[in-house]
C-alpha cells in the first residue's frame, strides 16, 4: 500500500496536520495495513477541529469502503461499511421508505464519523443520539477483529460511541433505519421574535425534526430572534435538481464582515412570513442545507473558521441567553447559528448531547473570536454544560476537565483498547483525554 | 430495464461507481474479478441500489480458458447484453526495464485478455442486435512517453481494437464507447508525484454513463484531456522525443 504525504485539515480549516495517509480501496488492505501497525481512522473530515487529525503518525482514511452490505426490510437493519456517507444511504433509502434514524447536519459525514462522535440530528429529542441505534459494529483493534455490541460489550461499546475512533477502527456497522412516509419533508417555518419565544416553542415543538435558526447579530428587545423549522417526512414527487454550486477560491474578509452579515440576517429573517409558512422540500434540502454549496468552508478565506458548540442542561437556559448576549455584542458571528433542544439520549461515555439546550455559532478565525470562544467555554463549564469534540477546535484541557462525566471509564477502556495509544489523535493529545480527567 | 452490464476488472475505483450509476437503473449487473470477498461486497451493494440481478463472478484477464463460462453466464440473462471493461495494469517503467518479461502481463491486462473476452462476446451481441461495450483505455495510448510506454503502447493496442469492434457492431445495431481518461483518484495513482487536476472516479463514471446513453464513440475525461492530448499529439516528433513528459 502506498502512503501520500498529504496537508490535510478539519472542516474548520484553521488546524491543518501534514502526514501520511493510506486509503485502501478494499477490505483486504485495509488489514495488510493494520496488521503491520495501527493508525487512526480518518473520514470526510467533516469533524471542525483536529479530530481527525493525526499530524505526529499516519492515519487511514476510510472513505472507498463504503458499502452497503446487506438490508432487512423486515427490521429495517442494514449492515455498511464504515466508509459510508450518511447522505448516500439516505438517499438510497428514503424511496424505500427506511431513513437512517439519526442524521447529522451534513450528509458527507460517515458512518464511521457519526459514530465517533455519537452525533445527533434534528430529532434528538425523540429520537437520541446516532449510536442509540447502532446495534453492533466491527472494531479492528490490534489483537484482531471484534464485534461490539451494547449488550455484550457495553463497556467496549460505550467507549467507542462518541469514543474519537480511540477504540479500534470501526470497519462496519449494523444500523436500525428508522421508518418514514418518503423524500420529501413538509417543513413549517416560523419567525421567532425573541429568546423566551424561541425556548417556550423548541419546548412545546411536537415535531419530529425541530430546528432553530438564529440571528446571532440581534441586540436588545430583538435577541433570540429567529426562524423555528419544524419537519415531518412525506412522500409525493418533487423534481430532481441535484445542482451543486461549488466555491471556487477561498473568499475575501469583507465578505463575512459585520455589515454583510447583519443584512444577510435580516434578509434572511424575513424570508419566512410574519405570518409563517408550510412548505415541501426535498429531504436532502432539509438535513443537509450547506451541502448543496461544495467546500462552503472557503468563504471564511484561507483562515478558516471555528464553530464554537455547548449543551447546557435546562435549567442553566439564562446562562445560555448570557452566551448569546456575549455573542450578539462581539458582532464577530457569521450566519450560520444554530439553536436546539436536546433530550437526555446519549450512547457512549464521551457522547456529547444532555437534556438541555444547545447552540453552535461559527466565527471567523479571529483574534477577538478566539478569545470570545474561550470565554464562552468557560461559561459552558460554569453553567454545567458541555463543549461538543466534533467542531472544538481551540478549548485546553483544563477547560474541558469535568465536562464529561463519564470520561474515567471511557479512559480505562481505550487504555485496554489501545494502550500503545497508536489511535491517538491532535484533539485527544490537545486536550488530553486519555490521561483522565 | 431489461438490461445486463458485465463489468471486468469491477473491483477498481472506476468501475464501482459506474456499476452504481447502472444498478440504480435497474440493470443486472455481474461483477467479474480476481477478489471474490470484495466483489460480493459490491454485488450486495449494488442490488441496494436497486440492481435487477448482482453477482460477483471470478475473472482473470490472464486465463482466458475462463472466459467461456462468463459467456455462457451472459447467455442466460435476457434482453440487450453490455460489457464494460476496467482491467489494465501498470507496473513502474523501471520494473519493466529489470524484467522485460513483465510485458506480457500488462500487454495480457490491458489489451488481449479484454479484446479475446469481447471477441468472444461480439457474436453475441450481433445475435441479440445492440447492446454496448465501454472500453476503458488511457490518454497514455495516444502517445508513446518515457515513463509508460509499456503500458500506454497496450492501450493504444486497445484503442484501435475497440474501433475496430465498433466498425463490426454497429451494423447490427450495437455500440463500443472509447473513454480515455487523465488522471482518476485510484489505487493507482494515490501517492504518486506529478499528479494535477486528478478527477475522481464519480465524475468519470457520471461522463461514462452520459457517453453510454448519447452513443459517443471516443471521450476524453474529464473533457479538457481531449486539449491537453491533441496537443501532446501535435509535438514534432524532433522536439518530443527530447521531452520528459
Amino acid at each position: 500500500m502506498r502512503w501520500k504525504t498529504t496537508d490535510y485539515s478539519g472542516w474548520g480549516r484553521a488546524l491543518k496536520a501534514t502526514g501520511e495517509i493510506a486509503r485502501p480501496e478494499r477490505m483486504s488492505a485495509l488489514s495488510d495495513i493494520l496488521s503491520a501497525e495501527m493508525a487512526p481512522a480518518i473520514g470526510m473530515l467533516r469533524s471542525y477541529g483536529d479530530a481527525a487529525l493525526n499530524s505526529s503518525g499516519r492515519a487511514i482514511d476510510m472513505t472507498r469502503l463504503d458499502r452497503m452490505l446487506s438490508f432487512d426490510p423486515k427490521t429495517g437493519v442494514l449492515d455498511v461499511e464504515a466508509g459510508a456517507r450518511i447522505g448516500e444511504i439516505a438517499a438510497a433509502f428514503a424511496p424505500r421508505g427506511w431513513l437512517p434514524a439519526v442524521m447529522p447536519g451534513t450528509g458527507f459525514a460517515t458512518v464511521g464519523g457519526c459514530i465517533a462522535q455519537d452525533v445527533h440530528g434534528k430529532n434528538h429529542h425523540h429520537a437520541g443520539s446516532f449510536c442509540q441505534h447502532v446495534l453492533s459494529l466491527t472494531l479492528q483493534q490490534e489483537a484482531g477483529t471484534v464485534e461490539v455490541t451494547p449488550e455484550k460489550t457495553p463497556e467496549l461499546f460505550r467507549a467507542t460511541a462518541g469514543g474519537l475512533g480511540q477504540t479500534g477502527v470501526i470497519l462496519s456497522a449494523r444500523l436500525r433505519l428508522m421508518p418514514c412516509k418518503g423524500d420529501v419533508m413538509v417543513v413549517t417555518e416560523r419567525r421567532i421574535e425573541d429568546w423566551d419565544e424561541f425556548l417556550a416553542l423548541l419546548d412545546s415543538s411536537e415535531a419530529t425534526y425541530t430546528v432553530g435558526w438564529l440571528d446571532a447579530t440581534a441586540k436588545g428587545t430583538a435577541l433570540g430572534r429567529g426562524i423555528l423549522e419544524e419537519g415531518e417526512t412525506g412522500s409525493g414527487l418533487m423534481p430532481k435538481k441535484v445542482k451543486y454550486r461549488k466555491v471556487p477560491f477561498n473568499a475575501p474578509k469583507f465578505a463575512l464582515s459585520k455589515p454583510v452579515v447583519r443584512m444577510f440576517n435580516n434578509a434572511y429573517f424575513r424570508r419566512v412570513p410574519d405570518s409563517g409558512r408550510t412548505v415541501v422540500r426535498p429531504i436532502g434540502d432539509f438535513f443537509f442545507p450547506l451541502d448543496k454549496i461544495h467546500d462552503w468552508n472557503r468563504l471564511y478565506g484561507k483562515r478558516g473558521f471555528h464553530q464554537f458548540q455547548c449543551v447546557v442542561p435546562i435549567a442553566s437556559a439564562p446562562a445560555l441567553r448570557g452566551m448569546l448576549e456575549a455573542i450578539a455584542h462581539s458582532g464577530l458571528a457569521s450566519p450560520l447559528a444554530v439553536l436546539k433542544r436536546m433530550g437526555p439520549g446519549r450512547a457512549g461515555y464521551l457522547s456529547f448531547p444532555m437534556e438541555g439546550y444547545t447552540l453552535a455559532v461559527d466565527f471567523r478565525n479571529t483574534a477577538e473570536a478566539r478569545e470570545l470562544i474561550q470565554r464562552l467555554e468557560d461559561m459552558t463549564a460554569a453553567a454545567g454544560g458541555r463543549i461538543y469534540f466534533a467542531k472544538d477546535s481551540l478549548a485546553r484541557s483544563h477547560g474541558v476537565s469535568g465536562m464529561y462525566s463519564e470520561q474515567e471509564n471511557w479512559c480505562k477502556a481505550v487504555e485496554k483498547a489501545d494502550p500503545a495509544g497508536h489511535l491517538a489523535t491532535d484533539l485527544v493529545r490537545r486536550l488530553k483525554l486519555r490521561s483522565g480527567a | 430495464m431489461n438490461s445486463t452490464w458485465i463489468i471486468l476488472g469491477a473491483t477498481s475505483a472506476m468501475a464501482r461507481a459506474f456499476a452504481r450509476k447502472v444498478s440504480a437503473e435497474g440493470a443486472a449487473v455481474l461483477l467479474a474479478g480476481r477478489d471474490m470477498e470484495d466483489l460480493n461486497a459490491i454485488a450486495a451493494d449494488c442490488s441496494l441500489r436497486g440492481a435487477r440481478l448482482a453477482e460477483a463472478i471470478a475473472f482473470d484477464a490472464r486465463q482466458s480458458k475462463g472466459f467461456a463460462a462468463l459467456i455462457d453466464r451472459m447467455e442466460a440473462e435476457e434482453g440487450q447484453l453490455n460489457a464494460a471493461v476496467f482491467v489494465g495494469s501498470m507496473p513502474e517503467q523501471s520494473a519493466i526495464d529489470a524484467d522485460p518479461a513483465l510485458i506480457d502481463g500488462v500487454v495480457t491486462d490491458s489489451y488481449t485478455g479484454p479484446a479475446k473476452f469481447l471477441q468472444m462476446l461480439a457474436p453475441l451481441m450481433d445475435a441479440r442486435g445492440g447492446g454496448t461495450v465501454v472500453g476503458v483505455g488511457s490518454v497514455a495510448g495516444d502517445r508513446g512517453r518515457i515513463g509508460n510506454y509499456v503500458y500506454g503502447s497496450a492501450k493504444a493496442g486497445f484503442h484501435t481494437y475497440l474501433s475496430g469492434l465498433r466498425n463490426r457492431l454497429t451494423r447490427a445495431g450495437g455500440h463500443v464507447v472509447t473513454v480515455k481518461p487523465g488522471f482518476v483518484d485510484t489505487g493507482m495513482t494515490w501517492g504518486l508525484p506529478g499528479m494535477f487536476l486528478v478527477a475522481s472516479p464519480d465524475a468519470v463514471a457520471a461522463d461514462i454513463h452520459k457517453a453510454v446513453a448519447k452513443r459517443r464513440n471516443t471521450i476524453y475525461t474529464p473533457f479538457f484531456w481531449r486539449f491537453i492530448m491533441l496537443i501532446i499529439i501535435h509535438i514534432p516528433e524532433f522536439i518530443f522525443k527530447k521531452m520528459k513528459i
